[in-house]
């Protein structure tokens, strides 16, 4: 295999791997923009990959799968909410309760309506989001440098990916050219100067995590749906988390969540490619350090050594009306 | 985390108020049950029953028990300073290797009275220097703990992996893990204690000295928390950070070695499973205990008495959860972790949900109970 | 008289037990400026903060021009044509200016038709009032007045016609507040209708048609601007309360325990608190510190209880320098004789949370007395605390109940017993009396008495003057975070009242 066709698998295996990252990470990105914090996109991930998969080999329709996929991982999202805007309990605690409600919730499920050890069953072509062939992509392959990129990196993936990719500048557009997304920035930074603009608060931060329960729907979807032909229990494997640390790498800001996803998934992808192989230059990178890196670097991050991830002001922080 | 000072009795704050948000947790768990299509209640029976019914059953709940009396302590003492300690599972997983250290070097050469010290100390400095990182960012470079306790958590998971894998794995086994470790680092079983209350003979369960450890740790707590200089600054910066100031307690002191505390906590949770169980170092020792440490806290309103009678509870689920699991086999043992995360979500998140409901029937009922007379008269 | 704007009807409002506002009756004409002063706590804040929506009147009718207005959220407010200007501005500090103005009033689903409108319409403002804003600046990069100046032009783009602002010139340099008045003026003369709340009656003189006093949550007085005085104003503030003079013999001052040398405080914001401040406190007599709030007495005490770094100064306690613009830490205060009852004994003070006798010993838990090694000594603090409990007579005498369920007065005295007891050669105290019932405020002035008489400097701040004549033995009176004057304690309420409006000060710069 040339070197060229090396890089190209390992890019187009980053935008694989890249993809759950970004829809989770965008996800986060609405909550934590509109001041409630999320660690359970987790959670709600491996719901939605549970939700997604076992409704599509039941009804044997992938858009049912992703509709069953949005409805639970919604339906966490709002109890979210109900915890930490209408309660105003701790938003960490409420993430990490769906995180484990989900985890063990996906398993008993699973093996109750299925058994098969956590597993759902494997899923047919028509209940999976399948690869799409753009136009041309055959009949460019054989051009040299540009046919590889377009047929093999371009093409050939599955409807979600696209719709990953272009939830970035539709994010974009939405925050930054909308209404709701003036507001929803201004709920994050200060909630007084949008109740006495006469704008609800509660109401706001419930449509954001809306907003976040319907993008990690979509994660969750392409994990079980499109990566692997059905769910496996604990799927998700940590990356909800890694989606936060790219959250917090990007500093909140949807084209550098783009950015961060994809050299978290780069990361990835080469520790996968390399199996412990040594680099130039560089000699032999432990698998396990690749796979630590973005957990390494966001902290880095946060400390402060390289830049300055300043969160949304009001984050975390119940909205009481001061007396 | 400040709570809203008590309106209620003591009795209804610490006792009514979380028995109502479990009781509420078990409740939606047993949703799940019925979902699952089975019946709530003989799973409760059937849970019980294999967690108590024998003595082997009584060993294992006290041997799950242990671990997360540990990690349950260990997120408490943060909690009274005011901190979230998330990181508890990696703490734990890294004091692993300070215990497998100290056990490698030690195991064939003394015997375990002599280890289990060392052990002790190779957990704590191990779990505390985990710590040690996310609370110093916090404290001087404030980073937010929660965020870098996480991360630590997964960076734990690589490393230990790594350092087991390419390092402490003997070459000619399969499995990752240290070699077996010898006599010199086996904790004695404590299995005789509960066969002295008439059960019959417990064959194999890993209930060992590690129980007793925690005993005293928890005492060693409720010591440091209620009746040192050090708990006082504490719980004095945890409940007001501006108390703390006037009162001369400096932020970054207390921040660190409360957090240095905890992690040493956690880390010996590690003991239990290395030196008590299996008798290596191994993949994912932790096992989430440092996670339920988090749940049992919350429950146990962050005193080692609550703790200890939380983590009794969840070691009940633990093994009740697996005896479940042969009688009922759709629900596996990770319903443990569905009725986990419902704990922590009403004894945590939705901590104050009832707590208006049961301030308005105190109220009808004595209003003088709420405390209503105290507060008259006086600004807000 | 022309139309009334606004009309309140017998409005109240309680919060818990406090009761804020009380059956207010008020009237404000059409095209006016209507001033609302009063101390702070006597419900000006409140009172607006119903009018603009934010809270619920418990009951009382709110009429706007003459027809009855259900006001029930912001945005009633807003749609009725009342903007309000609050006192902590309501800004987005990372948004622009012209985000800023649109957030709730975007005229489109979509910014960029919104923004456009905007923008003309702001330029359209700014001519016609004369309020000039760059409206791509960021806010947090405007200087406060220009960011003052964005809440009235966000209040004016909705459309207000009555315009409320809660004291607007806190936060502005005198040039600013100038600045304002005219800008005040000019939408007077458009037709506005202008409620004004402030503490400072120059103001008051010098813009407002008609001015309304408050005290305790009543309102004591209206009158139109013309015919009343500043001392009149003044004394209707501060009201003619019962004089709780307690007997104290001839003040015997003698060496300088506490000397303060040009002392300057600066508050998170940067903006400078403390400004240039010199005094002494001699053993044995009680110093005051009289002002209005918010005057910079607040973190004068921080400062010299080491709590808050100053900026520059000396300070010295018995004549050793004290570094408070570096390592002074208030542990290390407390050994070397400086007690401090701090004015904020909910979060400060106290720990509401803790036991009474874990609270007896906040701040002093370094003292061997209470430890034995690095253990508490239970029983030691548990006597000390029933100690302290039996000689302040505090109620319930139960140290093991939590400090939460004493009333108010009863926790000012654990602070206190804390403090006196340890036998100090200083004491600083903050606002002793505040909300503290009556046969309290005797028990703790008694106290301080005796402190002094027992050789002890006291430094006392408080925004209760008639606490401050009935106690000092000296006056002095801060205004915008400088002493403006220092007086005997014969000095008239009047007398002292000018002085912490700025008005002396005013006339001296002229």
């Amino acid at each position: 295999m040339s070197f060229f066709d090396v890089i190209i698998q390992t890019l187009d295996s980053t935008i694989r791997l890249s993809v759950p990252l970004l829809l989770a990470c965008l996800a986060g990105l609405y909550s934590e923009r509109s001041g409630i914090f999320d660690i359970g996109l987790e959670g709600k991930m491996l719901a939605a990959a549970f939700a997604g998969a076992a409704a599509a080999s039941v009804f044997h329709s992938a858009w049912i799968g992703l509709g069953m996929a949005i409805l639970v991982s919604v339906s966490l999202a709002l109890v979210h909410g109900f915890a930490s805007i209408t309660h105003r309990g701790n938003q960490i605690v409420s993430g990490l309760a769906i995180n484990f409600v989900a985890a063990g919730s996906t398993i008993i499920l699973g093996q109750a309506w299925f058994q098969q050890g956590g597993r759902t069953p494997a899923l047919a072509p028509n209940e999976r989001f399948e690869a799409i062939k753009l136009p041309g992509a055959d009949a460019l392959r054989d051009v040299p440098i540009f046919g590889p990129i377009y047929s093999e990196l371009i093409s050939g993936h599955s409807l979600l990916v696209y719709v990953a990719f272009l939830a970035v500048p539709f994010t974009w557009w939405v925050l930054f050219r909308t209404r709701f997304g003036l507001r929803l920035r201004a709920v994050g930074e200060n909630p007084a100067a949008v109740d006495t603009a006469g704008i609800s608060v509660a109401w706001l931060r419930y449509r954001a995590v809306i907003c976040t329960g319907i993008l990690t729907a979509i994660a969750g979807a392409y994990l079980s749906m499109v990566q692997s032909g059905g769910f496996v229990k604990d799927m998700t494997a940590g990356k909800g988390y890694i989606a936060l640390a790219a959250l917090i790498f990007a500093k909140w800001r949807p084209v550098n969540a783009m950015f961060a996803c994809l050299l978290f998934g780069f990361l990835d992808a080469l520790a996968i490619r390399l199996q412990g192989a040594p680099l130039p230059i560089i000699g032999k990178v432990p698998v396990q350090l690749m796979q630590a890196l973005p957990y390494i670097l966001t902290v880095i991050l946060l400390a402060g050594f390289i830049g300055k991830a300043i969160p949304p002001r009001a984050g975390g922080v119940p909205y009481v009306k001061e007396r | 985390m400040s709570t809203p000072y008590a309106k209620l009795p003591a009795w209804a704050d610490y006792g009514l108020i979380p028995l109502i948000n479990l009781a509420v947790a078990f409740i939606v768990a047993g949703l799940v049950v019925l979902l699952v299509g089975e019946n709530p209640f003989r799973a409760a029976v059937i849970l019980v029953e294999g967690a108590f019914g024998r003595g082997q059953g009584i060993a294992y709940t006290l041997f799950y028990a242990t671990n997360f009396i540990f990690t349950g302590l260990a997120v408490a003492v943060a909690m009274h300073a005011g901190l979230f300690n998330i990181g508890g599972e990696g703490q734990a997983y890294v004091a692993g290797l300070g215990v497998g250290l100290v056990c490698l070097a030690l195991d064939r050469v003394v015997p375990w009275y002599v280890t289990f010290p060392f052990a002790i100390a190779g957990a704590a400095v191990f779990g505390a220097a985990w710590a040690f990182v996310p609370a110093y960012l916090q404290a001087r470079r404030g980073s937010h703990i929660v965020i870098t306790t996480i991360m630590f958590n997964m960076i734990a998971a690589s490393l230990m992996i790594y350092v087991l894998r390419d390092i402490l794995k003997p070459e000619a086994m399969q499995e990752v893990k240290t070699r077996m470790l010898e006599a010199g680092a086996q904790l004695p079983r404590l299995n005789w204690i509960i066969e002295l209350f008439g059960t019959a003979k417990i064959r194999s369960a890993p209930f060992n000295v590690s129980f007793l450890l925690a005993l005293v740790m928890a005492y060693l707590v409720w010591l440091l928390i209620w009746r040192t200089k050090l708990g006082y600054e504490i719980r004095t910066f945890g409940f007001s950070q501006k108390a703390a100031r006037y009162a001369g307690i400096s932020e970054v002191r207390v921040t660190i070695i409360a957090m240095l505390i905890s992690g040493a906590l956690a880390g010996m949770m590690s003991i239990n499973a290395i030196m008590g169980d299996q008798h290596s170092v191994y993949v994912d020792l932790a096992g989430g205990a440092g996670f339920i440490g988090i749940a049992v806290a919350l429950m146990g309103r962050a005193h080692p008495v609550g703790i200890i009678l939380a983590s009794i509870l969840f070691g009940m689920l633990y093994q009740g959860g697996a005896e479940l699991s042969f009688e009922m086999p759709a629900i596996s043992r990770d319903m443990i972790v569905i009725i986990q995360g419902l704990v922590i979500l009403f004894a945590g998140a939705l901590e104050h949900m009832f707590r208006p409901y049961i301030q308005t029937l105190f109220a009808s009922i004595s209003p003088k109970s709420v405390g209503l007379a105290a507060v008259k008269g006086e600004g807000a | 008289m022309a139309e009334a704007a606004i009309e309140l009807i017998g409005i109240n409002k309680s919060f818990g037990a406090v009761r804020a506002n009380r059956d207010i009756n008020l009237e404000i004409a059409r095209g006016t400026i209507h001033g609302i002063v009063g101390e702070n706590g006597a419900g000006k804040s409140t009172l607006m903060s119903i009018l603009y929506g934010f809270y619920q009147a418990d009951s009382g009718e709110i009429r706007v021009n003459g027809k009855p207005a259900a006001i029930k959220s912001s945005n009633d407010a807003i749609a009725t044509g009342i903007g309000m200007v609050h006192q902590h501005f309501m800004l987005v500090d990372n948004f622009t200016v012209l985000e800023n103005i649109i957030l709730g009033a975007e005229s489109d689903a979509l910014l960029k038709s919104s923004i456009a409108k905007a923008r003309s319409e702001l330029e359209r403002l700014e001519r016609e009032y004369g309020l000039e804003v760059e409206p791509d600046a960021i806010i947090e990069e405007l200087p406060v007045g220009l960011q003052q100046r964005v809440e009235i032009l966000k209040a004016l783009y909705r459309g207000a016609e009555i315009l409320i602002l809660d004291e607007p010139t806190g936060v502005l340099t005198p040039a600013e507040a100038d600045h304002l008045f005219r800008i005040l003026r000019q939408l007077k003369d458009q037709g506005k209708t202008i409620v004004l709340i402030t503490h400072k009656l120059r103001e008051i003189m010098a813009i407002t048609d008609s001015v309304s006093v408050m005290r305790q949550g009543t309102m004591v007085a209206t009158r139109e601007t013309k015919q009343t005085t500043v001392e009149e104003l003044a004394e209707l503030m501060v009201g003619r309360r019962v004089l709780l003079r307690v007997e104290k013999g001839e003040a015997k001052a003698g060496e300088v325990k506490l000397s303060v040398k040009n002392l300057v405080v600066k508050d998170q914001r940067g903006v400078t608190m403390v400004d240039d401040v010199s005094f002494d406190v001699r053993a044995g007599e009680i110093v005051g510190i009289a002002g209005v709030a918010g005057n910079g007495q607040s973190e004068l005490l921080e400062a010299i209880s080491g709590i808050r770094k100053a900026v520059s100064g000396s300070v010295t306690l018995d004549g050793r320098p004290i570094d408070l613009t570096g390592a002074a830490d208030p542990g290390e205060l407390r050994q070397r004789g400086l007690a401090h009852v701090p004015e904020d004994r909910h979060h400060v003070g106290l720990v509401l949370a803790f036991e009474e006798n874990e609270n007896s010993i906040l701040g002093y838990h370094n003292d061997k007395r209470y430890l034995k090694g690095p253990l508490l000594d239970v029983d030691a603090i548990m006597a000390d605390a029933k100690d302290k409990i039996e000689k302040y007579d505090i109620r319930p005498a139960n140290p093991r109940l939590r400090t939460a369920n004493f009333s108010g007065g009863n926790q000012q005295k654990i602070v206190l017993a804390r403090e006196i007891e340890q036998d100090p050669g200083v004491l600083i105290v903050g606002q002793p009396t505040r909300g503290v019932d009556v046969g309290a405020i005797e028990f703790i002035h008694k106290r301080l008495i005796a402190m002094r008489d027992q050789g002890k400097a006291v430094l006392l701040v408080s925004v209760e003057l008639d606490e401050i004549r009935s106690l000092s033995d000296r006056i002095l009176v801060m205004f915008a975070g400088r002493v403006v004057g220092e007086r005997g304690p014969e000095a008239s309420e009047g007398e002292l009242g000018l002085l912490m409006a700025g008005v002396e000060q005013k006339e001296a710069a002229e």
